[in-house]
């Protein structure tokens, strides 16, 4: 059985002059174990679905389980319950800790909050994971900016991993970091990963950190899943042209002075083009991708895409 | 040909810190050169330098040649005729850089009436063009539009308009993909790239990514705590780099190791971060230096020539003679 499986959710929010369809009928399941990606550029509602999954944003359509109970129909108080299992790593650490208190403090509030062992046992618990994300014990005295962006996303882990949870949705978690802090960070995740059989739903629009990281890659355009393979089947053989676009726009010393970029911007998601929502973009577009919406098809191997002309 | 711009020994001075400590690099004219390194490292303090726009406590030292003329002996009043007509700078976030409450329009006519004696009619057919020459679509109609109609690619085309108007000899690109979306990123370098050819126009591209210097420059420079430690071309840098801290930068990054997997192994490492170089009397990578011996604490290592080209701050390196052969890249 999946850890967390989706099932056609929808997260639509109301905007002057209409809807916007950030999620859109979408679907995913995720292994205990493993880690998945989600890719896509901004707007296409990756970090939406990311919130919905754990009702932080309430979705409007659509199923999500959690180790086999339905979330999406759960109350606020069996919600508490999901949220200790799930948690979430932000991009901007900074942002998600609170400026006036101490490490200790942040790093025991989710112990009290899900009533965890008394004072003495909550503190001993934060400073084994302090030493855990490779920072000094003396930094539990410290308030968040005393510290560096690196040990500020060590500091958000920590707190992320604190209540042991089985799946770890991290949110960008490295896009705002120096090139040489991103590699620590992406080996503590690993390293955590590996000590505490963690899941991970990784969001991000970096692809390159991606094919490092992730088991499995779901890419997103405006709010539909247009892809999904194994990582390196997604580098070796990507089917749907958003993917080879995206791929293609990777920097690459390989093609000097010679992009391969898409032209256009991504549509608005409030009027998302009909039939295929790729194919005022699209080099392949024909006329039933302009009438006819493409679902996703199977390609064997765990390789699915949502074009019509995918082979 | 001489270079276009010549910075020689450049530092920034705060009350408190200098965090450009002696700097020097040239750019040819039509070439674009890349400054790489991470926050820190003193690369935006150079642009600004560049563009006479350092906050007010600051106080540049060594020289700022653009044609020969040195910039930091300049007036204000002097600055502003050469900002925007010999060089010109683009941001991060064009959003900020662009007067939300005046039409796209009047921005570029603005410039250019600054600088060319232009009629209001002949300045705005001109500023069609130049919306038309950075490829945005009906520019006759885009011109009366207001920065928030448009997408963050297309405001960033919009800054490369004005930025381009008075066909600088030099722009300054800051960050200026760094915000954008990757299929619109590649949109953008390449549209740099072709008005860098099409205009003999020279391009210092600030960045922290090291993939788009390997795909876009001309030849990088490499930053660290306010001081150049390695200067080449992309390929050899890439290929075969000398100074520790970019041989670090290079292997931590998932980037440049195409089918590196988690399940491989973890990604090498880079210890510490750029704060402990702030007290440091010698290199000031010494703290973070898997090579670093007793000697580095005591003096800066110089800046050494290692072929034509080529520049390494560091006595320890291996420097096997370049056996290797590198075609230049580039133009």
């Amino acid at each position: 059985m999946s850890l967390l499986s989706v099932d056609s959710l929808s997260t639509h929010y109301p905007a002057s002059g209409g809807t916007v369809r950030a999620v859109d009928g979408v679907s995913l399941e995720i292994a205990r174990g493993e880690t998945v990606a989600l890719v896509g550029e901004s707007g296409c509602g990756k970090s939406t679905l990311g919130k919905s999954l754990m009702r932080l944003v309430n979705p409007s359509s659509g199923r999500v389980s959690f180790s086999g109970s339905d979330v999406t129909a759960m109350s606020n108080r069996q919600l508490q319950t999901i949220r200790r299992s799930v948690q979430m790593i932000f991009q901007d650490p900074f942002a998600s800790l609170n400026p006036r208190h101490t490490i200790r403090t942040i790093l025991t509030a989710p112990l009290a909050v899900h009533a965890i062992g008394e004072r003495r046992q909550r503190e001993a618990i934060a400073a084994r994971m302090i030493d855990y994300v490779g920072l000094p014990a003396d930094a539990l005295d410290r308030y968040p900016h005393e510290f560096s962006g690196g040990q500020r996303q060590r500091i958000g882990i920590a707190r992320a991993l604190i209540l042991q949870p089985e799946l770890v949705i991290c949110d960008e978690p490295v896009s705002a970091l120096d090139l040489s802090i991103q590699a620590q960070i992406l080996n503590l995740l690993v390293e955590m990963k590996t000590a505490l059989s963690l899941s991970y739903l990784f969001i991000s629009h970096d692809l390159s950190v991606v094919r490092y990281f992730a088991d499995r890659v779901l890419v997103m355009y405006l709010g539909r899943i247009v892809e999904s393979a194994p990582t390196s089947d997604l580098w070796s053989g990507a089917k749907h042209p958003y993917t080879q676009a995206l791929l293609a726009a990777v920097p690459d010393p390989a093609r000097r002075k010679q992009a391969a970029p898409i032209t256009g911007d991504l549509p608005s998601p409030l009027n998302p083009p009909a039939g295929c929502r790729f194919h005022t973009r699209c080099p392949l577009a024909t006329d039933i991708c302009r009438s006819e919406d493409p679902a996703l098809r199977q390609f064997g191997g765990g390789h699915a895409a949502a074009c019509h002309h995918a082979q | 040909m001489p270079p276009i711009l010549e910075v020689r020994n450049l530092a920034v001075r705060f009350p408190s810190a200098e965090p450009v400590k002696g700097v020097s690099f040239s750019v040819d004219p039509g070439e674009m050169l890349a400054i790489v390194g991470e926050s820190g490292s003193g690369k935006s303090l150079t642009a600004l330098s560049l563009m006479g726009l350092l906050p007010r406590q600051a106080r540049p030292a060594g020289a700022i040649l653009l044609g020969g003329r040195d910039l930091l002996g300049l007036s204000e009043r002097e600055l502003r005729r050469i900002r925007g007509r010999d060089i010109a700078m683009i941001f991060q976030e064009p959003m900020t850089s662009l007067n939300p409450v005046l039409t796209i329009g009047a921005q570029i006519v603005e410039v250019l009436r600054i600088h060319e004696d232009l009629s209001a009619r002949q300045a705005r057919t001109r500023a069609i063009e130049l919306l038309d020459l950075v490829s945005i679509p009906e520019p006759g109609q885009r011109i009366d539009e207001y920065p928030h109609q448009l997408s963050g690619g297309m405001r960033q085309r919009v800054m490369i308009a004005i930025a381009v108007a008075c066909n600088p000899k030099l722009l300054i690109a800051d960050e200026a993909t760094t915000a954008l979306d990757v299929t619109i990123q590649a949109q953008v370098l390449q549209l740099l790239d072709n008005l860098r050819a099409k205009l003999n126009m020279a391009v210092v591209l600030i960045t922290h990514d090291l993939g788009i210097v390997a795909q876009w420059a001309d030849r990088v420079v490499v930053m660290y705590a306010g001081r150049k430690v390695e200067e080449g071309l992309p390929g050899p840098v890439f290929d075969h780099p000398y100074h520790p801290y970019t041989q670090g930068l290079l292997s931590a990054s998932p980037r440049l190791k195409a089918n590196y997997h988690y399940r491989d192994g973890p990604l090498s490492e880079i210890p510490g971060s750029i704060v402990s170089a702030a007290q440091e009397k010698g290199c000031s990578f010494r703290p973070r230096c898997p090579v670093a011996r007793p000697a580095c604490a005591k003096t800066v290592p110089e800046l050494s020539s290692i072929s034509h080209g080529r520049e390494v701050a560091c006595p320890y390196v291996p420097v096997a003679k370049e056996t290797f052969h590198v075609a230049p890249v580039g133009r």
